[in-house]
């Protein structure tokens, strides 16, 4: 559904020889429909700028990506994306937040608000609609943001360390929400995180980004069905190994 | 209605049961109710130190007439048609002098805010239009306009679009780039819809409060505009004081402020209301 080809970024850096600073070199990517994938690193190795480019947000330098569209895309959007921060708009009720992403595309005011709804209910927000963005939790800002991506009905959601700023309790408890989802809308996610016990536990597929510029260092399918245990001892022994490849990386200096 | 001595104190810890911390002299936070109470005394202790100091002979009346000759000016003032006339003419100035200052203002201060370019191309042009207060503008207002209400107008329009031009201008500086990113990950990529869900709402904060200044910074341009002859209350209160009636000239100046008090109250409402998603 998503092919990426030998994908490269660079930044202008008038302070190196070559005037640019590549951060991402010779990314390769190819996402099934419907697949859990992530992406973890070291905070600043570009992970975070993959997902904006992936979404259209920054341009690449060089390489394709192919987006196989699945089917209509009238009153829908392409991508949903989930970042770090909630990002609300303190100004908007919690429904108009999630109704965001749907003005624009053509649909009538009862739609979007129907839309909306239907999000918040697939996050368990459906009572907190009418609130304001300050009066709700962190873990509740963080699920609006989710209803907000799913409420354009995307083919690819996108989540850039979404549950990062949260608590360890909220965060296992919206992962578990995560999955839920996933297995409910059966869409294709695509999680960057730097927390490796999070995406064994989450995906179908780890991806290591390292160095610099980064690249792919290793990719782990995991085929442990789901509900998954958070203790399993095969997803342990994976974490480790992906944990012990990333400090070889930075012990050989290839960070 | 008595919340904790300590609450929010500086440096408050939890106090024992029972036992009260005293309050810091500063910030110490009073109840809603003393407050209240505090301002109404302050008010009245004001009002007795001017009634005593003519009363008692310090000044003589004519230069500060006391506060309980007022009234009685007032309804002398009413009856002869003067103050209605006065008020009537200032409000009109007043109305669109605000209206077209704060509008003209803040779209400018939107614009260049949105735009590099146009805030390099007027940078120079502002800082030297900037410190020209307003009354320095009268001898050309009165040069294009003659001496009318477009000539008062005129300079309170001045007055109030720096204001508004500033605040609006820093405001949408200020509008947090992530939310511009956050507008472009759900498709809303064009300047116009950017400008209205998101750098409009976000800068509303900054620029109602720069409206709000401008609601007190038009009342002084008000008086200043209409001194040179414009008829309104700032030339009753300068015939006033040519004949050495200075009860009318308090008489003016509590109207002024009375009606500051009462539009500056329903622009509050308005902005709370406006602004209730705050925490």
């Amino acid at each position: 559904m998503i092919e990426i080809r030998d994908l490269s970024l660079a930044f202008p850096n008038p302070a190196s020889p070559d005037g640019r600073t590549v951060v991402l070199r010779d990314f390769n990517l190819s996402v099934a429909p419907g697949e859990f994938i992530a992406i973890v690193g070291a905070s600043g190795v570009g992970k975070s700028t993959l997902l904006r480019v992936v979404a259209g947000l920054v341009p690449p330098n060089s390489g394709t990506m192919v987006h196989a569209q699945s089917g209509d895309l009238r009153g829908r959007r392409p991508y949903g994306l989930v970042f770090q921060d909630a990002r609300l708009l303190p100004w908007r009720t919690v429904r108009a937040n999630v109704a965001f992403g749907l003005e624009g595309l053509g649909l009538s005011r009862a739609e979007r608000r129907r839309r909306a709804e239907e999000a918040l209910a697939l996050v368990g927000l459906a009572d907190k609609a009418g609130r304001w963005p300050h009066q709700l939790s962190g873990g509740q800002r963080q699920r609006v943001a989710i209803a907000r991506a799913l409420a354009v009905d995307p083919d690819l959601l996108m989540m850039d360390e979404p549950f990062g700023a949260l608590d360890a309790i909220t965060r296992q408890s919206l992962q578990d929400e995560l999955l839920d989802l996933w297995r409910r809308t059966s869409k294709t996610i695509l999680f960057v995180t730097h927390d490796i016990d999070e995406a064994v536990y989450l995906a179908d597929r780890v991806i290591l980004l390292a160095g610099s510029p980064a690249t792919v260092r290793s990719e782990d399918r995991i085929a442990t069905p789901r509900p998954r245990a958070r203790d399993d001892s095969a997803a342990r022994a994976l974490v480790t190994r992906i944990r012990d490849r990333l400090s070889d990386l930075m012990d050989g200096g290839g960070i | 209605m008595t919340p904790p001595a300590s609450q929010n104190g500086p440096g408050a810890e939890t106090p024992a049961p029972g036992k009260r911390i005293p309050p810091s002299a500063f910030l110490a936070k009073p109840s809603r109710r003393h407050r209240g109470l505090w301002a109404l005394l302050g008010v009245i202790a004001f009002l007795a130190v001017w009634e005593a100091v003519p009363r008692l002979g310090l000044v003589r009346p004519v230069l500060l007439p006391p506060p309980s000759a007022i009234p009685q000016a007032f309804v002398a003032e009413v009856r002869s048609g003067q103050w209605t006339d006065a008020i009537v003419h200032s409000l009109v100035h007043y109305f669109w002098g605000l209206l077209i200052g704060s509008v003209t203002g803040i779209a400018a201060g939107v614009l260049t805010g949105m735009s590099r370019r146009l805030e390099d191309f007027t940078s120079w042009v502002v800082r030297l239009l900037r410190p020209i207060p307003g009354l320095a503008w009268v001898p050309f207002a009165i040069i294009w306009f003659g001496v009318t209400p477009t000539a008062a107008t005129f300079i309170i329009v001045l007055g109030v679009f720096w204001i508004n031009y500033f605040a609006a201008l820093g405001a949408v500086q200020a509008v947090d780039r992530d939310l511009l990113e956050l507008a472009d990950a759900f498709g809303h990529r064009s300047a116009l819809a950017k400008l209205v869900k998101i750098v409009l709402p976000a800068a509303s904060g900054t620029i109602l409060a720069g409206l709000r200044t401008g609601l007190g910074q038009a009342w002084m341009s008000v008086v200043a505009a209409e001194l040179f002859g414009v008829p309104g209350l700032g030339q009753r209160m300068m015939q006033a004081s040519s004949l050495l009636a200075t009860d009318i000239v308090i008489v003016y100046m509590a109207t002024m402020a009375l009606f500051y008090g009462l539009v500056d109250m329903g622009f509050v409402a308005v902005r709370d209301r406006l602004m209730r998603w705050k925490a």
